[in-house]
Protein backbone atom coordinates (compact mmCIF):
# COMPACT_ATOMS: atom_id res chain seq x y z
CA UNK A 1 0.00 0.00 0.00
CA UNK A 2 2.91 2.19 0.68
CA UNK A 3 3.81 1.89 -2.56
CA UNK A 4 0.32 3.87 -3.88
CA UNK A 5 1.04 6.27 -1.31
CA UNK A 6 4.19 7.71 -2.75
CA UNK A 7 2.53 7.37 -6.14
CA UNK A 8 0.00 9.48 -5.56
CA UNK A 9 2.20 11.76 -3.45
CA UNK A 10 4.25 11.96 -6.23
CA UNK A 11 0.95 12.64 -8.63
CA UNK A 12 -0.05 15.39 -6.72
CA UNK A 13 3.27 16.84 -5.62
CA UNK A 14 3.96 20.89 -6.35
CA UNK A 15 7.03 19.51 -7.90
CA UNK A 16 4.80 18.04 -10.91
CA UNK A 17 3.73 21.66 -11.78
CA UNK A 18 7.02 22.16 -12.50
CA UNK A 19 10.34 21.10 -14.46
CA UNK A 20 10.72 20.16 -18.08
CA UNK A 21 7.87 18.48 -19.11
CA UNK A 22 4.67 19.46 -15.89
CA UNK A 23 2.48 16.57 -15.04
CA UNK A 24 -1.04 18.42 -17.21
CA UNK A 25 1.31 19.32 -20.12
CA UNK A 26 1.93 15.35 -20.49
CA UNK A 27 -1.22 14.50 -19.93
CA UNK A 28 -2.19 16.93 -23.08
CA UNK A 29 -0.09 15.90 -25.03
CA UNK A 30 -0.83 12.37 -24.65
CA UNK A 31 -4.50 13.56 -25.48
CA UNK A 32 -3.46 15.34 -28.48
CA UNK A 33 -1.97 12.27 -29.54
CA UNK A 34 -4.50 10.33 -28.79
CA UNK A 35 -7.11 12.08 -30.24
CA UNK A 36 -5.58 13.13 -33.18
CA UNK A 37 -4.36 9.72 -34.16
CA UNK A 38 -7.88 8.59 -33.76
CA UNK A 39 -9.18 11.39 -35.87
CA UNK A 40 -7.35 10.96 -38.73
CA UNK A 41 -7.88 7.09 -38.43
CA UNK A 42 -11.58 7.62 -38.34
CA UNK A 43 -11.56 10.18 -41.37
CA UNK A 44 -9.70 7.04 -42.75
CA UNK A 45 -11.70 3.76 -41.60
CA UNK A 46 -15.05 5.46 -41.66
CA UNK A 47 -15.65 5.87 -45.20
CA UNK A 48 -13.98 3.06 -46.15
CA UNK A 49 -16.05 0.77 -43.02
CA UNK A 50 -18.94 1.93 -44.84
CA UNK A 51 -18.69 1.68 -48.41
CA UNK A 52 -17.77 -2.18 -47.18
CA UNK A 53 -20.41 -2.36 -44.95
CA UNK A 54 -22.76 -0.95 -47.79
CA UNK A 55 -21.68 -2.27 -50.67
CA UNK A 56 -20.57 -5.73 -48.88
CA UNK A 57 -17.63 -6.26 -51.09
CA UNK A 58 -13.46 -5.97 -50.33
CA UNK A 59 -14.39 -7.39 -46.65
CA UNK A 60 -11.71 -9.72 -47.03
CA UNK A 61 -9.29 -7.44 -48.08
CA UNK A 62 -10.01 -5.36 -45.33
CA UNK A 63 -9.97 -8.09 -42.62
CA UNK A 64 -6.50 -8.80 -44.10
CA UNK A 65 -5.22 -5.22 -44.69
CA UNK A 66 -6.48 -4.30 -40.67
CA UNK A 67 -5.81 -7.40 -39.28
CA UNK A 68 -1.69 -7.12 -40.91
CA UNK A 69 -1.96 -3.36 -39.25
CA UNK A 70 -2.60 -4.36 -36.01
CA UNK A 71 0.01 -7.12 -35.47
CA UNK A 72 2.79 -4.89 -36.51
CA UNK A 73 4.41 -3.45 -32.88
CA UNK A 74 4.18 -0.20 -32.97
CA UNK A 75 7.44 0.57 -30.96
CA UNK A 76 9.19 -0.73 -33.70
CA UNK A 77 7.40 0.78 -36.19
CA UNK A 78 7.69 4.29 -34.59
CA UNK A 79 11.31 3.93 -34.91
CA UNK A 80 11.46 2.54 -38.27
CA UNK A 81 9.20 5.37 -39.42
CA UNK A 82 11.53 8.00 -37.01
CA UNK A 83 14.75 6.18 -39.03
CA UNK A 84 13.55 6.77 -42.73
CA UNK A 85 11.67 9.87 -42.96
CA UNK A 86 14.27 12.06 -40.35
CA UNK A 87 14.62 13.26 -37.09
CA UNK A 88 12.75 16.61 -37.97
CA UNK A 89 9.16 14.51 -38.57
CA UNK A 90 9.43 12.33 -35.90
CA UNK A 91 6.10 13.41 -34.78
CA UNK A 92 4.78 12.40 -37.93
CA UNK A 93 6.27 9.01 -37.79
CA UNK A 94 4.58 8.43 -34.08
CA UNK A 95 1.01 9.84 -35.28
CA UNK A 96 1.74 7.39 -38.57
CA UNK A 97 1.94 4.53 -36.42
CA UNK A 98 -0.64 5.48 -34.20
CA UNK A 99 -3.21 5.97 -36.77
CA UNK A 100 -2.16 2.40 -38.03
CA UNK A 101 -3.44 1.12 -34.59
CA UNK A 102 -6.22 2.62 -34.57
CA UNK A 103 -7.58 1.71 -37.77
CA UNK A 104 -8.30 -1.61 -37.45
CA UNK A 105 -10.77 -1.27 -34.59
CA UNK A 106 -12.78 1.70 -36.12
CA UNK A 107 -12.64 -0.14 -39.80
CA UNK A 108 -14.29 -3.19 -38.30
CA UNK A 109 -16.83 -1.12 -36.25
CA UNK A 110 -17.89 1.21 -39.05
CA UNK A 111 -18.43 -2.29 -41.61
CA UNK A 112 -19.97 -4.10 -38.76
CA UNK A 113 -22.37 -2.00 -37.76
CA UNK A 114 -23.92 -2.04 -41.09
CA UNK A 115 -24.04 -5.78 -41.69
CA UNK A 116 -25.28 -6.29 -38.12
CA UNK A 117 -28.20 -4.53 -39.40
CA UNK A 118 -31.11 -6.51 -40.21
CA UNK A 119 -31.62 -6.84 -43.96
CA UNK A 120 -35.42 -7.03 -43.78
CA UNK A 121 -35.14 -3.01 -42.73
CA UNK A 122 -32.94 -2.05 -45.54
CA UNK A 123 -35.26 -4.70 -47.92
CA UNK A 124 -38.10 -2.27 -46.16
CA UNK A 125 -36.07 0.90 -46.87
CA UNK A 126 -35.45 -0.04 -50.72
CA UNK A 127 -39.20 -1.32 -51.10
CA UNK A 128 -40.35 2.38 -50.08
CA UNK A 129 -38.28 3.88 -52.37
CA UNK A 130 -35.35 5.04 -50.87
CA UNK A 131 -32.35 5.42 -53.23
CA UNK A 132 -28.74 3.39 -52.24
CA UNK A 133 -27.05 6.88 -50.62
CA UNK A 134 -30.83 7.21 -48.61
CA UNK A 135 -30.35 3.73 -47.10
CA UNK A 136 -26.99 4.52 -46.16
CA UNK A 137 -27.57 7.66 -44.52
CA UNK A 138 -31.16 7.14 -42.98
CA UNK A 139 -30.59 2.94 -42.52
CA UNK A 140 -27.60 1.90 -42.46
CA UNK A 141 -25.57 4.84 -40.55
CA UNK A 142 -28.00 5.26 -37.73
CA UNK A 143 -28.68 1.81 -37.00
CA UNK A 144 -24.73 1.26 -37.32
CA UNK A 145 -23.51 3.57 -35.33
CA UNK A 146 -23.56 2.37 -31.81
CA UNK A 147 -20.86 -0.15 -33.28
CA UNK A 148 -18.71 2.04 -34.79
CA UNK A 149 -18.58 3.86 -31.83
CA UNK A 150 -17.59 1.12 -30.12
CA UNK A 151 -14.73 0.28 -32.21
CA UNK A 152 -13.58 4.05 -31.86
CA UNK A 153 -14.10 3.38 -28.59
CA UNK A 154 -11.64 0.56 -28.53
CA UNK A 155 -9.33 2.52 -31.06
CA UNK A 156 -8.97 5.37 -28.12
CA UNK A 157 -8.58 3.08 -25.62
CA UNK A 158 -5.43 1.07 -27.33
CA UNK A 159 -3.86 4.23 -28.24
CA UNK A 160 -4.22 5.53 -24.88
CA UNK A 161 -2.22 3.42 -23.72
CA UNK A 162 0.01 3.03 -26.78
CA UNK A 163 0.86 7.02 -27.00
CA UNK A 164 3.37 6.23 -23.80
CA UNK A 165 5.97 5.41 -26.38
CA UNK A 166 6.17 8.36 -27.78
CA UNK A 167 8.74 9.21 -25.69
CA UNK A 168 10.92 6.81 -26.48
CA UNK A 169 11.44 9.27 -29.81
CA UNK A 170 11.27 12.33 -27.16
CA UNK A 171 7.79 13.01 -28.03
CA UNK A 172 6.54 14.01 -24.34
CA UNK A 173 3.31 12.57 -23.23
CA UNK A 174 3.26 10.73 -19.36
CA UNK A 175 5.54 7.94 -21.17
CA UNK A 176 8.34 10.33 -20.44
CA UNK A 177 7.78 10.65 -16.96
CA UNK A 178 7.62 6.61 -17.11
CA UNK A 179 10.85 6.42 -18.86
CA UNK A 180 12.66 8.45 -16.26
CA UNK A 181 11.12 6.84 -13.86
CA UNK A 182 12.67 3.57 -14.53
CA UNK A 183 15.70 4.98 -15.19
CA UNK A 184 16.05 6.91 -12.04
CA UNK A 185 14.35 3.47 -10.63
CA UNK A 186 12.20 6.13 -9.08
CA UNK A 187 9.14 3.44 -8.30
CA UNK A 188 6.53 6.13 -6.48
CA UNK A 189 7.20 7.81 -10.55
CA UNK A 190 6.42 4.77 -12.44
CA UNK A 191 3.55 4.10 -10.53
CA UNK A 192 2.45 7.51 -10.64
CA UNK A 193 2.49 7.82 -14.12
CA UNK A 194 0.97 4.77 -15.09
CA UNK A 195 -2.30 5.34 -12.76
CA UNK A 196 -2.30 8.59 -14.52
CA UNK A 197 -2.51 6.69 -17.47
CA UNK A 198 -4.39 4.34 -15.99
CA UNK A 199 -7.14 7.34 -15.03
CA UNK A 200 -7.05 8.71 -18.61
CA UNK A 201 -8.13 5.07 -20.27
CA UNK A 202 -10.83 4.23 -17.45
CA UNK A 203 -12.15 8.16 -17.85
CA UNK A 204 -12.42 8.31 -21.95
CA UNK A 205 -13.94 4.34 -21.73
CA UNK A 206 -16.35 5.76 -19.49
CA UNK A 207 -17.43 8.80 -21.70
CA UNK A 208 -16.98 6.51 -24.79
CA UNK A 209 -19.65 3.74 -22.99
CA UNK A 210 -22.40 6.79 -22.25
CA UNK A 211 -21.79 8.01 -25.96
CA UNK A 212 -22.56 4.78 -27.19
CA UNK A 213 -25.53 4.34 -25.65
CA UNK A 214 -27.00 7.97 -26.07
CA UNK A 215 -26.53 6.93 -29.86
CA UNK A 216 -28.45 4.34 -29.84
CA UNK A 217 -31.66 5.25 -32.17
CA UNK A 218 -34.79 5.34 -30.35
CA UNK A 219 -36.67 2.18 -32.36
CA UNK A 220 -33.51 0.24 -31.30
CA UNK A 221 -33.36 1.06 -27.93
CA UNK A 222 -36.92 -0.03 -27.27
CA UNK A 223 -36.12 -3.58 -28.95
CA UNK A 224 -33.21 -4.08 -27.16
CA UNK A 225 -35.69 -3.81 -23.69
CA UNK A 226 -37.50 -6.77 -24.76
CA UNK A 227 -34.80 -9.66 -25.91
CA UNK A 228 -37.89 -11.90 -26.45
CA UNK A 229 -39.01 -10.17 -29.21
CA UNK A 230 -35.46 -9.55 -30.75
CA UNK A 231 -34.81 -13.40 -30.42
CA UNK A 232 -37.83 -14.30 -32.37
CA UNK A 233 -37.15 -11.66 -35.27
CA UNK A 234 -33.23 -12.56 -35.70
CA UNK A 235 -34.02 -16.36 -35.47
CA UNK A 236 -35.03 -16.38 -39.55
CA UNK A 237 -32.28 -14.31 -40.41
CA UNK A 238 -29.08 -17.24 -40.66
CA UNK A 239 -31.42 -19.35 -42.25
CA UNK A 240 -32.07 -17.03 -45.51
CA UNK B 1 -24.61 -15.45 -42.84
CA UNK B 2 -24.03 -11.86 -41.69
CA UNK B 3 -24.15 -12.77 -37.85
CA UNK B 4 -21.78 -15.43 -38.02
CA UNK B 5 -19.51 -13.76 -39.85
CA UNK B 6 -19.31 -10.53 -37.37
CA UNK B 7 -19.08 -13.18 -34.56
CA UNK B 8 -15.99 -14.52 -36.24
CA UNK B 9 -13.79 -10.84 -35.99
CA UNK B 10 -13.78 -10.58 -32.36
CA UNK B 11 -12.91 -14.41 -32.07
CA UNK B 12 -9.69 -13.81 -33.96
CA UNK B 13 -9.00 -10.95 -32.04
CA UNK B 14 -8.80 -12.67 -29.21
CA UNK B 15 -6.70 -15.73 -30.29
CA UNK B 16 -4.25 -13.15 -31.80
CA UNK B 17 -3.93 -11.52 -28.25
CA UNK B 18 -3.73 -14.94 -26.84
CA UNK B 19 -0.88 -15.47 -28.78
CA UNK B 20 0.82 -12.44 -28.11
CA UNK B 21 0.20 -13.15 -24.06
CA UNK B 22 1.10 -16.80 -24.17
CA UNK B 23 4.38 -15.80 -26.28
CA UNK B 24 5.01 -13.25 -23.78
CA UNK B 25 5.26 -15.32 -21.33
CA UNK B 26 6.94 -17.91 -23.31
CA UNK B 27 9.93 -15.43 -23.21
CA UNK B 28 10.11 -14.50 -19.91
CA UNK B 29 10.54 -18.25 -18.80
CA UNK B 30 12.83 -19.26 -20.95
CA UNK B 31 14.82 -16.48 -19.12
CA UNK B 32 14.65 -17.70 -15.84
CA UNK B 33 14.92 -21.04 -16.83
CA UNK B 34 18.00 -19.98 -18.21
CA UNK B 35 19.35 -18.39 -15.10
CA UNK B 36 18.67 -21.66 -13.17
CA UNK B 37 20.46 -24.07 -15.51
CA UNK B 38 23.28 -21.47 -15.46
CA UNK B 39 24.25 -22.21 -11.56
CA UNK B 40 23.47 -25.79 -12.02
CA UNK B 41 25.94 -25.73 -14.73
CA UNK B 42 28.04 -23.81 -12.36
CA UNK B 43 27.87 -26.09 -9.16
CA UNK B 44 28.81 -29.04 -11.34
CA UNK B 45 31.83 -28.07 -12.88
CA UNK B 46 34.30 -25.89 -11.05
CA UNK B 47 35.97 -24.85 -14.51
CA UNK B 48 32.70 -23.16 -15.90
CA UNK B 49 32.55 -19.86 -15.69
CA UNK B 50 28.74 -18.26 -16.82
CA UNK B 51 29.73 -14.72 -18.35
CA UNK B 52 26.88 -12.40 -18.52
CA UNK B 53 26.38 -8.87 -20.70
CA UNK B 54 24.37 -6.27 -20.85
CA UNK B 55 21.89 -5.96 -24.14
CA UNK B 56 24.47 -3.50 -25.64
CA UNK B 57 26.97 -4.17 -28.59
CA UNK B 58 29.82 -2.47 -26.81
CA UNK B 59 29.21 -4.21 -23.72
CA UNK B 60 28.99 -7.90 -25.06
CA UNK B 61 31.88 -7.60 -27.26
CA UNK B 62 34.41 -7.11 -23.85
CA UNK B 63 32.19 -9.91 -22.51
CA UNK B 64 33.35 -12.00 -25.81
CA UNK B 65 37.17 -10.80 -25.24
CA UNK B 66 36.95 -12.07 -21.64
CA UNK B 67 35.00 -15.34 -22.63
CA UNK B 68 37.69 -16.15 -25.47
CA UNK B 69 40.73 -15.32 -23.16
CA UNK B 70 39.08 -17.74 -20.72
CA UNK B 71 38.40 -20.41 -23.26
CA UNK B 72 42.09 -20.40 -24.28
CA UNK B 73 42.84 -20.94 -20.20
CA UNK B 74 40.91 -23.96 -20.88
CA UNK B 75 38.09 -23.63 -19.19
CA UNK B 76 34.44 -23.97 -20.19
CA UNK B 77 32.45 -20.91 -20.58
CA UNK B 78 28.98 -20.40 -20.95
CA UNK B 79 27.82 -16.70 -22.54
CA UNK B 80 24.87 -15.79 -21.30
CA UNK B 81 24.72 -12.18 -23.21
CA UNK B 82 22.29 -9.47 -24.25
CA UNK B 83 20.63 -10.11 -20.59
CA UNK B 84 19.11 -6.21 -20.26
CA UNK B 85 19.80 -3.84 -18.10
CA UNK B 86 21.06 -3.83 -14.73
CA UNK B 87 18.15 -4.23 -12.64
CA UNK B 88 17.93 -7.50 -14.79
CA UNK B 89 21.21 -9.07 -14.53
CA UNK B 90 22.34 -7.93 -11.32
CA UNK B 91 20.16 -10.65 -9.13
CA UNK B 92 21.54 -13.09 -11.18
CA UNK B 93 25.51 -12.09 -10.74
CA UNK B 94 24.43 -11.77 -6.90
CA UNK B 95 22.80 -15.52 -6.18
CA UNK B 96 25.37 -16.98 -8.61
CA UNK B 97 23.80 -17.77 -11.74
CA UNK B 98 26.75 -15.86 -13.58
CA UNK B 99 30.46 -15.70 -12.72
CA UNK B 100 31.73 -12.79 -14.78
CA UNK B 101 30.31 -9.41 -16.11
CA UNK B 102 31.36 -6.40 -17.20
CA UNK B 103 31.14 -3.56 -15.73
CA UNK B 104 31.23 -0.08 -15.35
CA UNK B 105 32.93 1.61 -11.83
CA UNK B 106 30.86 4.78 -11.97
CA UNK B 107 27.66 3.14 -13.42
CA UNK B 108 27.62 0.23 -10.47
CA UNK B 109 28.43 2.46 -7.90
CA UNK B 110 25.44 4.56 -8.35
CA UNK B 111 23.27 0.71 -8.61
CA UNK B 112 24.36 0.37 -4.78
CA UNK B 113 24.76 3.82 -3.39
CA UNK B 114 22.21 6.45 -4.86
CA UNK B 115 23.78 9.40 -3.42
CA UNK B 116 27.67 8.85 -4.87
CA UNK B 117 29.40 11.26 -5.93
CA UNK B 118 31.71 12.08 -9.04
CA UNK B 119 35.25 11.57 -8.43
CA UNK B 120 38.58 10.09 -10.12
CA UNK B 121 38.71 6.79 -11.69
CA UNK B 122 40.44 5.68 -8.57
CA UNK B 123 38.16 7.50 -6.09
CA UNK B 124 35.20 5.51 -7.55
CA UNK B 125 36.54 2.46 -7.96
CA UNK B 126 37.38 2.28 -4.18
CA UNK B 127 33.78 3.62 -3.68
CA UNK B 128 32.42 0.98 -5.49
CA UNK B 129 34.22 -2.33 -4.08
CA UNK B 130 33.51 -0.67 -0.54
CA UNK B 131 29.53 -1.39 -1.48
CA UNK B 132 29.77 -4.60 -3.74
CA UNK B 133 28.34 -7.47 -1.89
CA UNK B 134 30.59 -10.03 -0.43
CA UNK B 135 30.25 -12.54 -2.90
CA UNK B 136 31.00 -10.58 -5.63
CA UNK B 137 34.82 -9.53 -6.15
CA UNK B 138 35.92 -6.07 -8.67
CA UNK B 139 39.26 -7.02 -10.91
CA UNK B 140 40.92 -4.32 -11.74
CA UNK B 141 39.62 -1.82 -13.63
CA UNK B 142 40.37 -1.02 -17.24
CA UNK B 143 41.59 2.34 -18.80
CA UNK B 144 38.85 2.28 -21.19
CA UNK B 145 35.96 4.42 -20.18
CA UNK B 146 32.45 4.27 -21.25
CA UNK B 147 30.64 7.18 -19.10
CA UNK B 148 28.02 9.94 -20.39
CA UNK B 149 29.55 12.62 -22.12
CA UNK B 150 28.56 16.07 -23.16
CA UNK B 151 28.62 16.67 -27.15
CA UNK B 152 28.89 19.25 -29.77
CA UNK B 153 28.74 18.78 -33.08
CA UNK B 154 32.75 19.46 -35.16
CA UNK B 155 31.16 22.90 -36.73
CA UNK B 156 29.94 24.31 -33.57
CA UNK B 157 32.89 24.10 -32.23
CA UNK B 158 35.06 25.95 -33.78
CA UNK B 159 31.89 28.76 -33.51
CA UNK B 160 32.08 29.05 -30.23
CA UNK B 161 35.83 27.84 -30.19
CA UNK B 162 34.64 24.73 -27.44
CA UNK B 163 37.22 22.33 -26.00
CA UNK B 164 35.48 21.67 -22.37
CA UNK B 165 32.46 21.89 -20.94
CA UNK B 166 33.44 25.28 -19.16
CA UNK B 167 33.62 27.00 -22.47
CA UNK B 168 29.91 26.45 -22.89
CA UNK B 169 29.73 29.12 -20.42
CA UNK B 170 29.42 32.15 -22.31
CA UNK B 171 27.35 30.45 -25.62
CA UNK B 172 24.07 31.90 -25.11
CA UNK B 173 20.52 29.53 -25.87
CA UNK B 174 22.11 26.18 -25.07
CA UNK B 175 19.95 23.00 -25.20
CA UNK B 176 20.82 20.19 -23.83
CA UNK B 177 19.50 16.88 -25.24
CA UNK B 178 19.15 13.60 -23.43
CA UNK B 179 17.41 10.49 -22.41
CA UNK B 180 14.45 11.49 -20.25
CA UNK B 181 16.59 11.02 -16.65
CA UNK B 182 19.15 13.51 -17.44
CA UNK B 183 16.56 16.64 -16.27
CA UNK B 184 17.77 14.76 -12.81
CA UNK B 185 21.02 13.67 -13.05
CA UNK B 186 23.39 16.11 -10.79
CA UNK B 187 25.49 16.17 -13.80
CA UNK B 188 22.69 18.28 -15.39
CA UNK B 189 21.67 19.89 -12.72
CA UNK B 190 24.99 20.39 -11.29
CA UNK B 191 26.28 22.46 -14.74
CA UNK B 192 25.65 26.14 -13.05
CA UNK B 193 27.46 25.48 -10.38
CA UNK B 194 30.26 23.29 -12.11
CA UNK B 195 31.05 25.44 -14.82
CA UNK B 196 28.64 28.47 -14.56
CA UNK B 197 26.87 26.94 -18.14
CA UNK B 198 23.17 27.82 -18.65
CA UNK B 199 21.51 25.00 -20.00
CA UNK B 200 17.60 23.92 -20.87
CA UNK B 201 16.98 20.46 -20.93
CA UNK B 202 15.23 18.53 -23.90
CA UNK B 203 14.17 15.13 -23.79
CA UNK B 204 15.39 13.21 -26.80
CA UNK B 205 16.06 9.73 -26.03
CA UNK B 206 16.74 7.46 -28.40
CA UNK B 207 16.69 10.78 -30.90
CA UNK B 208 19.54 12.44 -29.16
CA UNK B 209 22.32 12.24 -31.94
CA UNK B 210 19.90 12.65 -34.85
CA UNK B 211 18.66 15.90 -32.95
CA UNK B 212 22.41 17.66 -32.35
CA UNK B 213 23.19 16.49 -36.13
CA UNK B 214 19.72 17.93 -37.41
CA UNK B 215 20.93 21.65 -35.34
CA UNK B 216 17.60 21.09 -32.69
CA UNK B 217 20.15 21.04 -29.40
CA UNK B 218 23.31 22.33 -29.15
CA UNK B 219 25.00 20.07 -26.57
CA UNK B 220 24.56 15.96 -26.58
CA UNK B 221 24.89 13.18 -23.47
CA UNK B 222 26.09 10.53 -25.47
CA UNK B 223 28.50 7.39 -24.05
CA UNK B 224 31.91 8.06 -24.36
CA UNK B 225 32.41 5.11 -26.48
CA UNK B 226 29.52 5.66 -28.61
CA UNK B 227 30.31 4.90 -32.20
CA UNK B 228 29.00 8.01 -33.97
CA UNK B 229 31.02 10.28 -31.89
CA UNK B 230 33.34 9.22 -34.34
CA UNK B 231 31.15 8.96 -37.72
CA UNK B 232 28.98 12.08 -37.35
CA UNK B 233 32.08 13.66 -36.19
CA UNK B 234 30.90 15.07 -32.93
CA UNK B 235 33.86 16.91 -30.26
CA UNK B 236 33.39 15.66 -27.00
CA UNK B 237 33.96 18.22 -24.17
CA UNK B 238 36.29 17.55 -21.65
CA UNK B 239 35.47 17.50 -18.29
CA UNK B 240 38.79 18.77 -16.08
CA UNK B 241 36.35 19.43 -13.12
CA UNK B 242 34.64 16.02 -12.85
CA UNK B 243 31.30 16.49 -13.22
CA UNK B 244 30.78 13.27 -14.44
CA UNK B 245 31.42 10.22 -12.24
CA UNK B 246 34.09 7.88 -13.75
CA UNK B 247 32.81 4.78 -16.06
CA UNK B 248 36.03 2.61 -16.58
CA UNK B 249 35.39 -0.82 -17.46
CA UNK B 250 35.41 -3.17 -14.40
CA UNK B 251 34.95 -7.06 -14.57
CA UNK B 252 32.89 -8.11 -11.54
CA UNK B 253 33.19 -11.79 -10.93
CA UNK B 254 31.63 -13.77 -8.64
CA UNK B 255 34.41 -13.89 -5.39
CA UNK B 256 34.72 -17.91 -5.43
CA UNK B 257 35.76 -17.77 -8.94
CA UNK B 258 37.40 -14.39 -8.46
CA UNK B 259 41.05 -15.48 -8.04
CA UNK B 260 41.34 -18.75 -10.51
CA UNK B 261 40.17 -15.90 -13.46
CA UNK B 262 42.44 -12.67 -12.04
CA UNK B 263 45.45 -13.18 -14.34
CA UNK B 264 44.03 -13.63 -17.29
CA UNK B 265 41.17 -11.06 -16.90
CA UNK B 266 43.24 -8.61 -15.42
CA UNK B 267 45.26 -8.39 -18.07
CA UNK B 268 42.79 -7.72 -20.80
CA UNK B 269 41.86 -4.95 -18.66
CA UNK B 270 45.11 -3.70 -18.37
CA UNK B 271 45.55 -3.72 -22.84
CA UNK B 272 42.25 -2.37 -23.50
CA UNK B 273 42.16 1.73 -23.96
CA UNK B 274 39.08 4.12 -24.53
CA UNK B 275 40.00 4.86 -28.15
CA UNK B 276 40.32 0.87 -29.23
CA UNK B 277 36.71 0.40 -26.98
CA UNK B 278 35.55 3.12 -29.39
CA UNK B 279 37.12 1.73 -32.62
CA UNK B 280 35.67 -1.63 -31.79
CA UNK B 281 32.24 -0.35 -31.42
CA UNK B 282 32.70 1.47 -34.91
CA UNK B 283 33.43 -2.32 -35.70
CA UNK B 284 30.10 -3.68 -34.58
CA UNK B 285 27.98 -1.02 -35.34
CA UNK B 286 28.78 0.49 -38.76
CA UNK B 287 30.85 -2.56 -39.87
CA UNK B 288 28.00 -5.07 -38.70
CA UNK B 289 30.75 -7.45 -37.41
CA UNK B 290 30.00 -10.26 -35.10
CA UNK B 291 31.27 -9.50 -31.30
CA UNK B 292 33.29 -13.01 -31.55
CA UNK B 293 35.28 -11.52 -34.60
CA UNK B 294 35.62 -8.47 -32.84
CA UNK B 295 36.92 -9.90 -29.71
CA UNK B 296 39.23 -12.48 -31.77
CA UNK B 297 41.08 -9.72 -33.74
CA UNK B 298 41.89 -7.73 -30.29
CA UNK B 299 43.17 -10.59 -28.55
CA UNK B 300 45.17 -11.77 -31.19
CA UNK B 301 46.58 -7.77 -31.68
CA UNK B 302 46.82 -7.45 -28.06
CA UNK B 303 47.36 -10.05 -26.21
CA UNK B 304 49.19 -11.96 -29.08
Amino acid sequence: MNVFLDAFAWIFSPDRTTGYLPLWEAVLQHLGFTFGSVAIAALIAIPAGWAIGHTGKGREIAVFLSGAARSLPSLGLVVLLYLVIGVNFKEQAAVVAFVLLAIPSILAGAYAGIEAINRSTVEAGRAVGMTPMQILWKIEVPLGLPLLIGGIRSAVLQVVATVTIAAYVGLGGLGFALIQGIQTRNAAQILGASIVVVILALVLDGAFALFQRIVVPRGVAVQHSSPTRRRTRRAPVPAT
Amino acid sequence: MSITRTRIIPVIGLAAAAVFALSACGSSDSLQGGGSSGNQGGDDQSKTIVVGSQSYPSNEIIAEIYSQVLEKDGFTVERKFAIGQRDAYMPSLEDGSIDLFPEYTGSLLQYYDKSATAGSSDEVYDAMVKVLPDNLKALDYSPATDQDSYNVTAAFAKENNLTEIGDLAGVKDLTFGGAPELEQRPYFTDLKKVYGVDAKFEATADTTVDELVAGNIQVANVYSADPRIETEDLVTLKDPKGLFLAANVVPIANADKADEIADAINKVSAAMSPEELVAMNVESTVDQRSSADIAKKWIADNLG
